[in-house]
């Protein structure tokens, strides 16, 4: 790892200032950043670490949604989360193991926007809003590709809101050695429609299954998914599954998910 | 290179670190505990669990500077006053928990951190909790039975297959 400047703000806008200089980037969690930093494929000049900042952390309930803040690591959220969307603190169980759990947090794993990680296909199914040190960026346009979003150099997630639905459920077929998604599917039933959104499925990274929404917006079943099937044209393809094999992976996932949201 | 304090199996101890101290580097070769182990350059084997502020973390995956002002606790901290091993630890021996050994202090951080939320947990809850602690040796029944065997359970019908 090459060398850089640790600093650790304890307000987020100290952290926004420490953040304002080229060459510097957060630190959450450090479960995909220090991995990274180990192999030399990120060496930033400063680390400016999120970690001691009480207002980015924390999980609160109101407004017919739950607000959580971009530094609670996945633990937290699944323990404190389970009370007000239970199908979110599901997931957030089933990240990694019990010491990535502890340190990661929701804030690392959306700006990483890894093709196979969890959150995002819950922020994405449930039309979750990503909430910034300037702005408002909606789920639909904050993911833009495998480990691309729209974020801006220096920008911070500082929280995420999320409507509850309904009805929900993440189904996760496990890739067994990295403990990621080889195919993860969270399908969310809201008063006006379903969404389903996909992770570790596409080549293009987290994306919405629109004909699975509309089958089951009209019918909240599995048997509504029947007739319909995902093609592999763009799916990834590694020594874990073809695309053929995945694109199947997203239709028995998404069933599932609606057998358990019930 | 700056100062870094923070209170090791319950003595405080300080050394200098640079900002990409990792933890576990700054156990090993900043206080000499070498008990914590290093087996991957990825946060996937475990060998590194420590506790942090009562918290299982891989010590390879977080910065030395992150943990200042925190207790931790490592391997050597888990043996009893008198210096035998803690019940913890016995189990591990008594039921060959461990061959090489190299896996062995995460796995007893890990079990540990377990125990301290859930004293009884069943074979299924052992196995998942242990997910991200690689063994190449044991095949893993008989760690997971030492655990079941130190929260004091019945352990006759755990791995059988292996035996
Ligand atoms: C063994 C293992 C198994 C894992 N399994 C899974 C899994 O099953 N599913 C899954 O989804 N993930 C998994 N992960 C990834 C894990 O969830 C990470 O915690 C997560 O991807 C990154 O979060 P972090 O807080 O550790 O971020 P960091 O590693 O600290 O940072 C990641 C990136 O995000 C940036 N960043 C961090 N916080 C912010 C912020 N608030 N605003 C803007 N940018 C920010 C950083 O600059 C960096 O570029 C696994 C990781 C490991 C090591
Ligand atoms: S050394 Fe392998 S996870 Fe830390
Ligand atoms: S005993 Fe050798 S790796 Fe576990």
């Amino acid at each position: 790892m090459y060398a850089f400047d640790f600093v650790k703000p304890g307000t987020l806008a100290e952290a926004s200032e420490a953040l304002s200089h080229d060459g510097a980037l957060p630190l959450a969690g450090g479960q995909t950043l220090i991995a990274a930093m180990k192999q030399r494929l990120n060496a930033p000049e400063k680390l400016v670490s999120l970690t001691g900042i009480p207002e980015l952390k924390g999980v609160c309930a109101g407004d017919g949604g739950v607000t959580i803040g971009a530094a609670t690591t996945h633990a937290a959220v699944a323990a404190q989360a389970a009370a007000y969307y239970p199908a979110l603190a599901a997931l957030a169980g089933q990240i990694g193991d019990p010491a990535v759990r502890n340190r990661g947090t929701i804030g690392g794993s959306l700006a990483n926007n890894d093709p196979a990680a969890c959150y995002p296909s819950a922020v994405l199914a449930s039309g979750a809003t990503i909430v910034t040190n300037t702005r408002e960026i909606a789920a639909d346009d904050f993911f833009q590709g495998m480990f691309t979003t729209a974020l801006h150099d220096g920008e911070i997630i500082t929280s995420v809101k999320f409507p509850v639905p309904q009805k929900a459920a993440y189904a996760k077929f496990q890739q067994p050695a990295s403990r990621f998604a080889l195919t993860g599917v969270f399908v969310a039933k809201f008063a006006d429609g379903v969404r389903v959104a996909v992770t570790g499925a596409s080549e293009s990274g987290v994306f919405r299954w629109t004909e699975a929404e509309a089958a089951l917006t009209a019918n909240f079943s599995a048997a509504a998914l029947d007739g319909l099937s995902v093609p592999a044209d763009g799916m990834i393809g590694d020594l874990h599954g073809t695309p053929e094999y995945r694109a199947h992976l997203v239709k028995v996932m998404t069933k599932r998910a609606v057998v358990a949201a019930g | 290179m700056a100062k870094l304090t923070m209170t090791v199996n319950g003595r405080t101890l300080s050394a200098d670190a640079e900002g990409r101290t990792l933890l576990s580097d700054f156990l090993r070769g900043g206080l000499g505990l070498t008990g914590t182990h290093v087996g991957c350059d990825t946060s996937q084997c475990g060998a590194c669990v420590v506790h942090v502020d009562g918290q299982a973390v891989k010590s390879c995956s977080m910065l030395a500077h992150e943990a200042a002002g925190s207790t931790i606790t490592t391997i050597e901290g888990m043996a009893n006053a008198d210096g035998s091993l803690s019940t913890l630890q016995q189990a591990f021996q008594d039921h060959h928990g461990l061959q090489c050994g190299f896996c062995t202090p995460g796995m007893v951080m890990s079990a540990a951190a377990l125990l301290a939320e859930n004293p009884k947990p069943t074979e299924a809850e052992v196995r998942h909790h242990l997910e991200g602690n690689i063994c190449r040796c044991t095949g893993y029944h008989n760690i997971v039975k030492a655990v079941l065997a130190a929260s004091g359970q019945d352990v006759s019908g755990v791995g059988i297959a292996a035996e």
